[in-house]
């Protein structure tokens, strides 16, 4: 056990901190970066968790280990940086597929939990088919489906060139899952899929 | 003999490579795989077998003795879960087998089998792991390999849903380095054995934080209640064997790892309120979750979410009859829980939708998939000639045994529980093979599903034999459930001396610490 170096605390601590603010943010690619300052900090709580001192070396003699560095926080940090690095890459595809698949970055409300959220008001608006926007929204390809089916090819070029032409574009007044203004298709459907 | 120990990780990864660089020959990675997950079933049962006889197991990889280096062990528990949960993945890949086979020339397969690989071997690991680290190590494995499960040829939904997914097991991940940290800093190791007896030198303060970091880790890798929002939305837009190996393996890893930690590591006195209540939360909000749903893979997710509750009873009661409880209970719930989303899998392929308002009525021959459902539905509520009745018999007796008004709530919020399971068991079985009379006249009031509407192009032609095989690892599955409820005596006994086991630490700690230091 050592003493708590303060500069280390507070660069672990700010880390924290601020990679927590970022991943409640809705953008992925700040969720990205948020897990990775969140490694990055985790990454150094590891290695402060040890001992400082010499290097972990023998050379023939027999130094007192209580001079030498702790080496296992030193081989778990390295163990842990491997790990989120490669994590990393994984999230970054995914925002990426995520952004061509939908043209923004974005994490969208979950469609089923909007519906079950309204159902009350779903029931009301039922007579005149005021569901009927939602229901279609909520009948989205399901994995089952998707599984079966072999997925669009890529989208022509054209299709996606003109999406991300405003990537800032504010979130939509009306977000999917109620009855909004028709938009564009954000996905090419496979054609009667759900019929 | 203790190197078998290794197998159940070294197969599975060695074949993930091998299968890795069969991408091109689909028919050679089925055999790949299912061979080795055959293969890693048996050495699991004869760890069980062995453990079971000669007390715990362990392997110091590597040749570094235990507490610097790191130990394999398979005690009683370990090795019981490590055999239930390798034989639920060993069917639900026949299943995926059955059901990828029907769409050749597909991607899919050429990343599936070895995700999948990974997957066990990292199950098997964090079954095996005698080391904290290690044990960070072996969920990553895991649940690396599940990132890619739930994205593999995702489409927009399944894109977000994986997304949630996980950002939040990354963000328990960290926490967990975190507390693997901390506790390092504290006291100095990170193996489990050697952790027991040193904190309990620690201050008071400094040992209930670390002990609730560790829970909050786990209750998020497990789908505790206040934390669980992620797993009803993400799990359900996998596809039905993707959906049953992580709903029966991936949430008991973390209860194991919670039933690990807290009984080798935070050992204490009697029943733990605020697990009570939070197991308590747990099954209620679960279970009326579920009753609010109208889709089958999201319905059966939350009664996932609220039966983890169950297996938090017997851990809140920290006694050998509630923790045999709990091993009992999350032996049940791996395979009937796999089952039942297996059978909703066969229901969503036949009708094209997982909607239950849509689905009113199957065509005739659902009489087979009824027979399917029924015994895992009933044993999840817990009707008695069923798997579920057992373990939740074992769990009420020991709450009745405990007292005291933790425990007494905690018995009646399973009752309720139950009744409210079978409740959406019952509503679940009508709208499927009853054709429900509720709310007849929406959807559209489709009484069968047109031959080809939702259907996926793969399906209507889908050769018997898949439909077979998919529909044989079900039934597979269900006889297990059945078989589990026939040998309920012996289980509960194996159970009971696991439970014996977690509570007298020393065995634990002899053997990791005290057998290899022979060496």
């Amino acid at each position: 056990m050592n003493a708590p170096d303060i500069t280390q605390a507070v660069v672990v601590g700010g880390l924290f901190a601020t990679g927590f603010l970022l991943m409640t943010q809705r953008s992925l690619i700040r969720i990205v970066l948020g897990f990775l300052m969140l490694g990055h900090g985790t990454n150094l709580l590891l290695l402060s968790a040890g001992s400082p001192g010499a290097p972990p070396v023998t050379h023939g003699g027999v130094p007192d280990p209580r001079d030498m560095a702790d080496p296992l926080p030193q081989a778990m940090a390295l163990t842990s940086i491997v790990i989120t690095f490669g994590l990393t890459t994984f999230l970054l595809a995914l925002a990426y597929r995520s952004w061509r698949l939908t043209g923004h970055d974005e994490v969208r409300d979950d469609v089923e939990d909007r519906r079950i959220g309204t159902a009350r008001e779903r029931a009301r608006a039922d007579g005149d088919g005021g569901g009927g926007a939602v229901d279609e929204e909520a009948r989205e390809p399901h994995g089952e489906d998707e599984l079966l089916e072999p997925r669009a090819p890529a989208e022509p070029p054209g299709h996606r060139a003109r999406r991300p032409a405003d990537p800032e574009a504010p979130r939509p007044p009306h977000p999917p899952g109620t009855s909004g203004p028709p938009g564009p298709p954000r996905r090419p459907h496979p054609p009667e899929e759900d019929a | 003999m203790n190197l078998l120990l290794a197998l159940p990780v070294l197969l599975p990864v060695t074949a993930a490579g091998v299968s890795m660089g069969l991408r091109n020959h689909p028919t050679a990675q089925r055999w790949l795989s299912t061979g080795v997950l055959a293969a890693v079933v048996v050495t699991a049962f004869a760890l069980l077998v062995l453990a079971d006889r000669h007390g715990p197991l362990v392997l110091s990889a590597g040749g570094w003795q235990a507490p610097t280096g790191i130990a394999l062990v398979a005690d009683r528990l370990a090795a019981l879960l490590l055999s239930i949960s390798l034989l639920v993945a060993l069917a639900v890949l026949v299943f995926a087998v059955g059901q990828g086979a029907a769409d050749p020339g597909h991607g899919r397969t050429a990343a599936f089998h070895p995700a999948y690989l990974t997957l066990t071997a990292g199950v098997g690991l964090v079954f095996l792991s005698g080391d904290l680290f290690n044990l960070f190590v072996a969920f990553e494995m895991a649940l690396g390999a599940s990132y890619v499960l739930i994205t593999l040829d995702a489409g927009e939904r399944r894109t977000r849903a994986g997304m949630t997914y996980t950002v939040i097991s990354l963000t328990s991940s960290m926490l967990f380095l975190t507390a693997i940290g901390l506790l390092y800093a504290a006291t100095g190791t990170v193996s489990l054995a050697q952790l027991g007896e040193r904190t309990a030198g620690l201050p008071d303060g400094v040992a209930a934080a670390l002990g609730l970091l560790l829970l909050v880790v786990f209750g998020i890798k497990s789908a505790l209640v206040p934390l669980h929002f992620w797993l009803p939305d993400s799990y359900p837009t996998a596809p039905a064997p993707i959906t049953a190996v992580f709903a029966a393996l991936l949430t008991k890893m973390g209860v194991y790892a919670m039933v690990r930690t807290q009984t080798l590591v935070f050992p204490r006195e009697g029943p733990w309120v605020l697990l009570a209540v939070l197991a308590i939360a747990t099954m209620l909000v679960g279970i009326l979750g579920a009753l609010a749903q109208d889709d089958i893979n999201r319905l059966l997710c939350f009664t996932l979410v609220s039966h983890i509750g169950f297996m938090l009873f017997g851990l809140a009661l920290f006694d050998v009859a509630g923790l045999t409880g709990t091993i009992l209970y999350i032996v049940h719930h791996i395979v009937v829980q796999a089952t039942l989303f297996l059978v909703a899998g066969l229901v969503v392929r036949r009708a094209g939708t997982p909607d239950l308002r849509r689905l009113e009525c199957l065509p005739p021959p659902a009489v087979l998939l009824a027979v399917l459902f029924l015994p895992p539905a009933l044993s999840l509520s817990g009707i008695p000639p069923f798997s579920g009745f057992v373990a939740k018999l074992a769990l009420l007796q020991a709450g009745l045994a405990e007292g005291g008004p933790a425990a007494y709530a905690l018995v009646a919020a399973a009752l309720l529980t139950s009744l409210l399971t079978l409740g959406a068991m019952v509503r679940l079985g009508r709208r499927v093979f009853l054709g429900g009379r509720e709310e007849a006249g929406r959807g559209g009031g489709r009484l069968l599903p047109e031959p080809d509407a939702g259907n996926g192009p793969g399906a209507p032609r889908t050769p018997r034999v898949q439909l077979r095989l998919m529909a044989g690892a079900a039934a597979g599955m269900a006889l297990t459930g059945l078989a589990l409820a026939v040998c309920a005596g012996p289980l509960a006994r194996i159970s009971e001396r696991a439970a014996e086991d977690l509570l007298r630490q020393d065995t634990y700690r002899t053997a990791v610490l005290v057998t290899e230091g022979h060496r």
